[in-house]
């Protein structure tokens, strides 16, 4: 119908339409690695439901299980850690500094009912119950390696789904450019919320790219169960190429924001703890050397350190989140 | 009570008791009960232990002055060798179990965690205290010098508390150091004192004879 056209027959495109050559070559990028992950993910969700037969559910909480994954990056295929330590070996500060409180002291925790909250920068804010964030997306079996800034690493096999299936549902203004993740900070039954270890509660966050990753995970199981309590029920975030404190557990508030959100432990140690926190083998804490990691659960005193990935193994898939990135600075 | 501490069984029953811990960690070390994650446990525990001793140790003097019982100080030399031997195995388990002998990520831990460098610092000494610990090295060294060298086991004390105060600061954790540190320098603090008074008496007293100030020490 170009005749009608104000300029004889040709509708010329608004600069401002043209896609730029950056952003053409990257929806390429992208589907080459949607492509890759389809072939992959096949592969994947066989390898992974082996792993998981290989560990049968501990039997101790309600059966939780979902499909296995095709995220890219999703399905590790590395040796599970046991159930017992990954349950009874935890940071959880609100109960206790020991690695063995969270396990001890948790059992108060009342983890029903259970709303998240959703507010700032974001068209549907409101609580969420806990039942409908169940229902919100189809659940996953995920086995993502968990490295802790302290030096050890367990392979553990998480169910829920992409933290994005959340956040397209609630419909974050273009304004919002981070996401704050706020967790239970309840004296009357978390015993460690009246130490000043940290400020409470504990917040943590992502920029909105790094919690749109597929792989950041909204966690409401592990091990084919509902969450133990000291590993963040009823529902926590998982972010798998970060060290283990960035991934918030026992959320009860997710805020859209503008700025950077001021996180639990870089406001307690700003020069051990940055806001990104990726898992950088090069970036040494302080006080000790991130090159290596002791796995927990892989046979017992005499065991090797495993050298520790960059981005915890899963630089192909979240590698382009900092591209032009200073990583010694932005640690 | 005097009768119990000079019996024939007391000194090697003291000897079981304070080798009771390490039995009850190589125990659990070899029968995997040292949970998730074992180096570490076994780390913490002998350090934990090496504290323990080092405040015993610290208390025998001021508990046999206080309460008048003399037969206590059978027992120092024993603990002291204790302290060592618990620094010495929580050093060898680092060394081992942490860092699998490799010698340099040693030297690269030692210079990246200032805590272990105070850490092998204290371990330096409380051998050298060990080394010297027999009577024959009292007399080589001559008691003087021997007496300074070893009442750097309150340098020992302090670094003990820097080392830990330093492994706990990445969780800003001091409860257990605070106590440890109140206990340790309570002791020193009653030395100071101790010794302050004495100065002082002597001061008061300058006529008195030798003979007399050995009574007195005796009477206590």
């Amino acid at each position: 119908m170009h005749f009608f056209h104000r300029d004889n027959g040709f509708v010329h495109p608004l600069a401002s339409e043209i896609t730029s050559r950056a952003v053409y070559e990257d929806r390429r990028n992208l589907l080459r690695l949607v492509a890759a992950g389809a072939a992959g993910g096949t592969l994947a969700a066989w390898a992974g439901r082996n792993a998981l037969a290989a560990t049968e559910r501990a039997g101790k909480l309600a059966p939780l299980a979902g499909m296995p994954s095709k995220v890219p990056g999703a399905m590790t295929m590395e040796k599970l850690t046991p159930y017992e330590d990954a349950t009874s070996y935890n940071n959880f500060y609100e109960f206790g500094t020991d690695k063995a409180d969270p396990a001890r002291n948790a059992g108060t925790l009342k983890t029903t009912p259970w709303t998240v909250e959703i507010e700032g920068l974001v068209k549907k804010a409101g609580k969420y119950g806990l039942e409908d964030l169940l229902k919100l997306s189809a659940q996953e079996d995920r086995i993502y390696r968990l490295r802790c800034v302290e030096g050890w690493s367990m392979v553990i096999p998480w169910v829920g789904y992409s933290l994005s299936a959340l956040i397209q549902r609630v419909e974050p203004l273009g304004s919002a450019k981070y996401v704050e993740f706020v967790t239970l900070a309840d004296k009357a039954t978390m015993p460690g919320v009246s130490s000043r270890v940290l400020e409470w509660p504990y917040v943590e966050g992502l920029r909105l790219d790094e919690a749109m990753h597929p792989l950041t995970l909204l966690s409401f199981g592990m091990y084919g169960e509902v969450l133990p309590k000291q590993n963040g029920a009823p529902v926590r975030i998982v972010v798998p190429w970060k060290y283990g404190f960035k991934s918030a557990k026992s959320l009860v508030k997710i805020r859209f924001t503008d700025k950077e959100p001021a996180t639990a432990w870089n406001k307690a140690a700003a020069q051990e703890y940055g806001f990104y926190s990726n898992v950088n083998p090069e970036v040494d804490h302080p006080r000790w050397s991130q090159a290596t990691e002791r796995r927990i659960g892989e046979g017992g005193l005499f065991a090797k350190r495993h050298k520790t990935l960059m981005f915890n193994g899963y630089e192909a898939q979240v590698g382009q989140l900092y591209a032009g990135m200073d990583l010694k600075k932005n640690f | 009570m005097k009768k119990l501490l000079m019996h024939r069984a007391a000194k090697p029953l003291v000897f079981v008791l304070c080798l009771l811990p390490f039995a009850w960690l190589f125990y659990a070390a070899a029968a995997d009960q040292l949970g998730a994650n074992p180096a570490e446990a076994l780390i913490r525990g002998l350090g934990d232990w090496t504290l323990r001793f080092l405040c015993i140790v610290l208390a025998v003097t001021p508990l046999r002055v206080m309460t008048g019982t003399p037969a206590l100080a059978r027992f120092r030399r024993m603990l002291g060798l204790f302290v060592a031997f618990y620094a010495l195995m929580h050093l060898l388990s680092y060394v081992a179990f942490d860092m699998g002998f490799e010698v340099a990520e040693i030297a690269k831990d030692i210079a990246k965690r200032p805590f272990i460098l105070v850490g092998s610092l204290a371990g330096l000494l409380l051998a050298l205290m060990a080394a010297t610990s027999f009577n024959r090295a009292i007399k080589a060294l001559g008691a003087a010098r021997w007496r300074r060298l070893h009442q750097s086991v309150y340098v020992v004390a302090a670094l003990a508390i820097l080392h830990f105060y330093w492994m706990r600061a990445g969780k800003n954790n001091f409860s257990e150091v605070a106590v440890y540190g109140v206990i340790l320098a309570s002791l020193l603090g009653w030395r100071v004192w101790e010794a302050l008074r004495k100065r002082r008496l002597s001061a008061q007293r300058p006529a008195r004879t030798k003979v007399g100030n050995a009574a007195a020490l005796q009477k206590r």
